[in-house]
């Protein structure tokens, strides 16, 4: 009776403690959401009230229209292209160069993947700068393919894909081969859906690495219309620095989009963290 | 076993490749050579190339820029990293067991992470307002009065280092989980036999076991400490007084606004032999407190 009750009263305080500790970690998001439901004239009011006296949605009416502000939704359907995009690309291209790297022999295959395993040292500031002016050259900056070209090339996603295709089972080749299946047929058929979720987990990582991007579409982007939501924050950041409910409601917007997608394939996002935990 | 055979397998691996070596050539061997090259060059994209040798770099090192930058990544460093490493095993340990709501929470913890570095940033600059912001309100109750956070050349830095730590803490917890999962039940049954304290259950069994995964994160994050950028230009841009200047944020500044292409490149490099050391000193060190469990 006593060693239940402990039991129960040890349930409850480990309650108590999580519960405090994740409100302190979404105290931030509260903050956010009240400041952005509030009027300007009660944003800079002592003592702070949680609950806005008066509910407004004024901030959020001015995100779409006010026009020297990149129009949000605009933005939004800018880093959504830009994110799929990307993640395509990225991952067609790695998933392509990992299944000739496991399944061809040839000769310099060796070599080739100690090259792309060497630059994955050299980190993303050396190359920001030639990329950029290559980018340049190709008259490409200020477009959505200058955004997404160089991740046509991604060294750790084609390392992570060729040791999962070294790890399928033969027989599915043997099969497919005896077939007379296609090399084609073979990528189509046999890797990819046997790739699948760890092709969901990449994906998943570049999708939200690429939506919550700064450094590089600041290099790349200027033009207002083709700005993404981090560009379009970090411009009205520079802007209304202090127009703190603007600034609160461009932040709910462009999360979002993102905790959606988390509550809904919160075991892809699981999975793609364990799989970024191998990035070193 | 290896597919192809014939004329047309080296045609079907060059169209696999394809893709990948052009990326490849174009956005990664090219731009590392082009990178370096630049580094010995005065170029600032109006006067054409000046071969410079090692100019750039013996102004660089011999800058006040250059060490405040370094005294200032050296800072976040010291603060980030302990406060990241306790705060994302705190909550790892906290995930670490079965109860009704564990993806609830998960969620919860995982918010920040899905956050953007603008908009947590962005967040946190609100935050930390000097006299509207939630941290000092909250000081304020409990009868301290907070600093001036951003604007104080003293504490920008710590402020910085809050919002880092708040946004990374629940990404490296699931990697934190993921290793505490894996310790072998019968280590603690055994200790708790023996009558070990929770405590000493946690020092002796608990860290040797996870120290691979420790070992790890300190890896990754330090040099993560190294190229940090967003918080920066967005929360202080640098400031107050060049107290939050970090490496990325001068190479994006010297590129990308002042022009000067090769003084930009050679601090990439400077940046990427800083990485490079302390990456194998660690690997060094990881003798003495990694413990591998075979």
């Amino acid at each position: 009776m006593i060693a239940k009750r402990a039991g129960v009263l040890r349930t409850a305080l480990f309650y108590v403690t999580i519960s405090l500790v994740a409100l302190f970690m979404i105290l931030p998001f509260l903050w956010m959401i009240s400041t952005s439901l509030k009027e300007s004239e009660a944003v800079m009011v002592l003592p702070v009230r949680w609950i806005p006296e008066k509910i407004s949605l004024k901030a959020y009416r001015d995100l779409f229209t006010i026009s020297t502000v990149v129009p949000f939704h605009r933005a939004t359907l800018n880093s959504l292209a830009v994110s799929v995009l990307t993640t395509f690309v990225n991952l067609a291209s790695a998933s392509m160069a990992a299944f000739a790297l496991a399944k061809f022999d040839f000769k310099a295959r060796d070599k080739v993947l100690f090259a792309f395993l060497a630059t994955m040292m050299v980190p993303g500031a050396v190359t920001m700068i030639p990329n950029y002016l290559v980018l340049r050259t190709l008259r490409l900056t200020n477009t959505f393919i200058g955004l997404v070209l160089p991740s046509i090339y991604n060294a750790w996603a084609l390392f992570l894909l060729r040791q999962n295709i070294m790890a399928l089972p033969e027989p599915y080749f043997e099969a497919a081969i005896i077939d007379g299946a296609t090399p084609f047929a073979v990528y189509r058929h046999v890797v990819l859906p046997m790739v699948k979720p760890i092709l969901a987990s990449l994906g998943v990582l570049t999708f939200m690495g690429t939506w919550n991007d700064y450094l590089w579409p600041l290099i790349m982007i200027s033009d207002p219309e083709k700005m993404t939501l981090t560009l379009a924050l970090g411009n009205l950041n520079s802007r209304w620095g202090q127009k703190w409910e603007l600034l609160m409601a461009g932040n709910l917007i462009s999360m979002l989009p993102i905790v959606i997608a988390y509550v809904f394939a919160q075991k892809y996002f699981e999975s793609g963290i364990s799989v970024g935990g191998l990035k070193s | 076993m290896y597919i192809g055979k014939g004329r047309k397998r080296k045609v079907t691996i060059t169209a696999f490749l394809a893709p990948t070596v052009a990326g490849f050539l174009l956005f990664s061997l090219i731009p590392i050579a082009r990178s370096f090259c630049l580094s010995f060059t005065s170029w600032d994209i109006l006067q054409p190339a000046e071969w410079v040798g090692l100019e750039n770099y013996k102004a660089l090192l011999g800058s006040e820029e250059f060490w405040r930058v370094m005294k200032n990544t050296g800072e976040y460093i010291v603060l980030y990293i302990p406060l990241m490493l306790i705060s994302s095993l705190a909550l790892a340990a906290l995930l670490n067991r079965k109860f009704a709501g564990v993806d609830v929470y998960k969620v919860l913890f995982f918010l920040p992470v899905l956050t953007s570095w603008v908009a947590g940033s962005l967040i946190w600059r609100w935050i930390l307002n000097h006299k509207y912001g939630l941290v000092n309100i909250l000081l304020g109750h409990i009868g301290i009065a907070g600093p001036a956070w951003l604007d104080d050349k003293y504490w920008a830095m710590p402020g910085v280092v809050l919002a880092s730590a708040w946004k990374d803490a629940g990404f490296f917890a699931l990697i934190f989980l993921g290793a505490l999962k894996g310790i072998n039940q019968e280590y603690y049954e055994a200790a708790e036999i023996d009558g070990a304290s929770a405590w000493r259950k946690f020092r002796h069994i608990t860290l040797p076991l996870i120290s691979p995964t420790t070992f790890f994160v300190a890896v990754t994050s330090v040099i993560n400490s190294f190229q940090v950028f967003a918080q920066v230009q967005i929360m202080t841009y640098g400031g107050p007084a060049g107290a939050t200047q970090v490496i990325m944020e001068r190479i994006y500044k010297y590129a990308f606004q002042f022009f000067k292409m090769g003084y930009a490149s050679a601090l990439s490099w400077v940046l990427f032999v800083i990485v490079l050391v302390i990456t194998l000193i660690q690997w060094r060190l990881q003798k003495r407190w990694v413990f591998y469990d075979s």
